[in-house]
């Protein structure tokens, strides 16, 4: 519990009764929930280390409402928490005692399929699967597919700019969605984008996307669909060496190809999905690649030829193609349960997410290894090889005095070898409260001083889900002071013409 | 005029921090190749990047390179074709449509701008492809943001902004993009004769399914009249086109080729086009040759519309028949380039009233300094959204130092 929140301002808080009162007035009946019991639901998201109930919960269900709770909120100094699904796993959801918690999981309507451009209009709380669900009959899909796609909202998709395992060949949120409707803190409705594929002016969406709820309140989104590959094949390929499966990585991607999906996992990730799915990984191996081609059949089975070829000149010791579609579920079974697989051999475990290039995996892994003996703690490592996103699992038992303290300082010093070798903090989970405090190792004040101008461009007094994301909190007037360096506009020692 | 030609990052915090002093905009450029784009900008200092031009790192095996804003955008596309890569998002070289010469300009001035070519609906846009930037802000700082590699959500993504900022918010100086495989093959399908609606319709099937087209793209037969090059030679004697284009391995760009004509079937007999012949029409299309300013319609405007694609047919045809101009798609009826005759203002009441009906939006790509002067070059946007989009801009250059006006049109000062 080492990361400090914003105090909270008692004189908001001695105001409770009053704003919940007038939130009443906004949202009717069951939409404000201000009991301690009730609440409880709401105290975290998907980083459970962290608990936290909020002053009081609203879950509007129209536009409208969620405008005259802004409007309510910025008139009245009040800080807000916007939350999806509270699936996140940096504490992007995660409330504070004099905020209120604005949920967004009544507006759960798809608005409109619209196949002829290939776009589906929805309002934020659908989850993602619920949207591929909905196109799947008539072959169409969204492509971003974070491991949560049963449970995370749309909206919260939006705020991470989450990922995938497909996102290497298809991209993340950000290429993928192609308009909103945000409500500004202010409480004004914007529209940004549209059923284009591209909007007009400066690019909004693409810096709404990935925003972690600092920016607006989206309350409807358009994505595009695709259409679903004519067919997807996998191989489950094992490595005596970590190294090998490194490479393995490279040279199919030096070799052109780039497939819909590419995970590795190292030995004690394989071992504990193998334990839990009984997928039929080989456990005498130091890493599984799982490599998945999709496309026409005559192009999978092509590829599939051509990445089993690099693979055995890599040194692979085994290698299995899928024939089916139950097989090639199967491999994947134990990649995509490999959470809470590892949940099954420790009380707690810690996910990390850092990026790092491709070709740093051997030295990173190898660095990880002196970090586990040095803070005297496993790590299992899942891996999206083919974008270098990895995602170490620091198993660690709460219990134990100590032992989270040690967790975190070892997941920050995984994130920090991450951006040493060339990295960043994190690939698609969001920094969020959890890798707020080592934004500076990525980012000068000056390259976050201007982050915050921009956020100042949409939320002037910082009430949208502060204490998230930024290390430090500036205010917007100093932001904005210009440092006038002097100078003319002589120079003399530039060539000119 | 003042030319001042940097030679590095910190020359141009330098010159930005005194043209904060003196409150004296700068107009940014690489070449300059895409100057004539824009509302003019009320300035006489140009900011010259042309000599950032190294390549700091190409690691193909990383899907990445590095380079200088200022390098030439041709010698960075050789030396990632060297290694079968190329930029996935096509970028457009609009030299010849505007007449400009043939340089197709630099990095920089290639990611300000922003125009994707054919393959922009399968692939993406320049923001889609920029993952990393230094930089210098209109307070002259320099910053960074995003990084090397590819899937990245540190912070907010400025990288985004940046692109297809046309220079308003920040002088890039260094910038990563992500390089993807040259397809090995390419497969072009060719329908004639179809009228615009039958054209995105069919446009329309072929994006709806599972074949992966790269690339859908129609041009009536009045656009090909007298233009010259690959695509007047394949639609001699004046026959609509429409094309799709079908990439990957030989054997599956071949397998899908089949199975396109046959779901295009009911549209007509489809011919095929391969490799060297295919790729010529693509740029050609890319480059809208058609309207070249050295041909026939080079003294009409030009207008960039994106709207929603099953829209395009019927809002282009109408557009071409109330101005008597010409259209070509792409993107399948997403993209429209309209030539328009001349008039004192290009159409705009006409074009943006109609690209509003439909939810879309428009861009006066080419047309003379009175005329850019006069009208809003961009499209203007509803007023929240505006107010927004200026509150941006002033906090990345509150003084509007950089390219003042060029986006928005403002009161001279």
């Amino acid at each position: 519990m080492t990361i400090m929140m914003p105090a909270a301002d008692e004189a908001v808080l001695q105001r409770k009764d009053s704003i919940v009162a007038a939130l009443r007035q906004i949202v009717p009946g069951e939409g404000v929930i201000s009991s301690a019991a009730e609440m409880l639901p709401y105290e975290s998201d998907g980083l459970t280390a962290y608990r936290q109930p909020p002053m009081v919960v609203v879950l509007p269900d129209t536009t409208e409402q969620v405008s005259q709770v802004l409007r309510y909120c910025h008139d009245n100094g009040i800080k807000v928490v916007p939350r999806g699904s509270g699936t996140s796993l940096s504490g992007g959801a995660l409330p504070l005692a004099d905020a209120v918690l604005l949920g967004l999981g009544k507006f759960k309507r798809i608005r409109e399929i619209d196949f002829e451009n290939r776009a589906v209009v929805t309002e934020p709380g659908v989850t993602n699967l619920a949207i591929s669900q909905a196109v799947a009959h008539a072959g169409f899909y969204y492509a971003p597919d974070p491991s949560s796609q049963i449970a995370c909202s749309i909206g919260g998709n939006i705020a991470e700019n989450s990922g995938g395992v497909h996102c290497l060949k298809y991209g993340m949120t950000t290429n993928n969605v192609l308009g909103c409707e945000i409500v500004l803190i202010t409480g004004e409705i914007l529209r940004i984008g549209g059923k284009t594929a591209e909007s007009a002016g400066y690019d909004l969406m693409g810096i709404i996307t990935g925003s972690e709820g600092l920016l607006g309140v989206v309350t409807e989104i358009t994505v595009r669909i695709l259409q679903k590959p004519e067919t997807a094949r996998a191989l489950m390929i094992g490595f005596p060496e970590v190294e090998a499966a490194g490479e393995c990585v490279a040279k199919v991607i030096g070799a052109g190809i780039i497939p819909g999906g590419m995970e590795m996992m190292d030995k004690p990730a394989i071992h504990a999905a193998e334990a839990f799915v009984h997928a039929g990984y080989p456990l005498d191996v130091e890493a599984l690649l799982i490599v998945e081609l999709d496309g026409p059949s005559v192009e999978v089975d092509e590829l599939i030829k051509r990445v089993e070829a690099i693979a055995l000149g890599c040194g692979s010791t085994t290698c299995q193609i899928s024939t089916s579609e139950q097989e090639r579920a199967l491999f994947w079974a134990g990649r995509k349960a490999a959470f809470p697989a590892v949940g099954r051999i420790s009380p707690d475990y810690l996910c990390m997410d850092g990026t790092i290039p491709r070709g740093q995996l051997p030295l990173v892994l190898r660095r990880m290894q002196e970090m586990s003996a040095k803070h005297n703690l496993r790590v299992a490592n899942v891996f999206h090889a083919g974008d270098g996103n990895l995602h170490p699992l620091i198993l660690y038992d709460a219990n134990q005095p100590g032992e989270i303290e040690r967790a975190e300082a070892f997941g920050a010093d995984i994130l920090k070898l991450c951006v040493e070798v060339g990295g960043v903090l994190t690939g698609e989970h969001g920094v969020g409260i959890e890798k707020r405090d080592l934004m500076p190792e990525m980012f000068s004040d000056i390259d976050l001083a201007q982050q915050q101008r921009l956020k100042c461009a949409f939320d002037t007094q910082g009430l949208l889900n502060p204490g998230k994301v930024f290390p430090t909190l500036h205010r917007c007037a100093e932001l904005g002071r210009m440092h006038v360096h002097g100078g003319k506009l002589a120079f003399p020692e530039l060539p000119r013409f | 005029m003042d030319i001042l030609k940097v030679r590095d990052a910190a020359d141009v915090e330098q010159v930005v921090r005194a043209a904060l002093a003196n409150e004296q905009p700068l107009e940014i450029i690489g070449h300059g190749s895409k100057r004539q784009i824009g509302q003019p900008t009320a300035t006489n200092a140009v900011l010259d990047l042309s000599a950032l031009n190294a390549v700091t790192s190409y690691e193909p095996n990383e899907l990445i390179i590095t380079v200088g804003a200022g390098a030439p955008l041709a010698d960075v596309l050789s030396l990632i074709d060297s290694k079968n890569q190329h930029f996935a998002f096509e970028p457009m070289n609009p030299a010849a449509l505007l007449g400009s010469g043939s340089d197709a300009g630099t990095i920089g001035g290639m990611l300000a701008a922003g125009l994707a070519g054919p393959r922009r609906i399968k692939d993406g846009g320049a923001r889609d492809h920029l993952l990393g930037a230094h930089a210098v802000s209109g307070f002259g700082d320099s910053f960074k943001t995003g990084g090397r590699v590819v899937k990245n959500v540190t912070g907010y993504d400025l990288c985004k902004l940046l692109s297809g900022s046309w220079g308003t918010l920040a002088v890039m100086t260094e910038v990563t993009i992500k390089v993807m495989p040259r397809p090995e093959c390419q497969r072009t399908l060719v329908l004639r004769g179809l009228d615009d609606i039958e054209a995105v319709r069919a446009m329309t099937a072929a994006l709806g399914s599972p074949f992966d087209v790269s690339g859908v793209a129609h041009v009536p037969a009045s656009s090909l009249r007298a233009s010259d090059g690959a695509l007047a030679a394949l639609g001699a004697p004046q026959t609509a086109l429409t094309l799709f284009r079908l990439e990957g391995i030989t054997a599956s760009a071949e397998h899908r080729a089949v199975s396109l004509t046959k779901m295009l079937a009911a549209f007509g007999a489809a011919e095929t086009v391969s490799d060297d012949l295919s790729a010529p029409l693509w740029q050609a299309v890319r480059d809208v040759s058609p309207f070249a300013a050295a041909g026939r319609l080079g003294a009409w405007p030009v207008w960039r519309i994106v709207c929603p694609p099953a829209a395009g047919g019927r809002f282009g045809q109408a557009l071409a028949h109330e101005t008597g101009g010409e259209v070509l798609y792409d993107w399948g009826g997403g993209l429209i380039w309209a030539a328009l005759p001349p008039a004192p203002d290009a159409h705009a009441a006409l074009v943006r009233q109609r690209v509003e009906a439909v939810g879309g939006h428009a861009t006066l790509i080419r047309g003379s300094e009175a005329i850019r002067q006069s009208i809003d070059v961009f499209q203007p946007q509803q007023s929240g959204v505006a107010a927004l989009a200026r509150r941006v801009k002033n906090s990345f250059d509150p003084k509007h130092i950089l390219n003042r006006g060029r986006m928005m049109r403002e009161a001279a000062t």
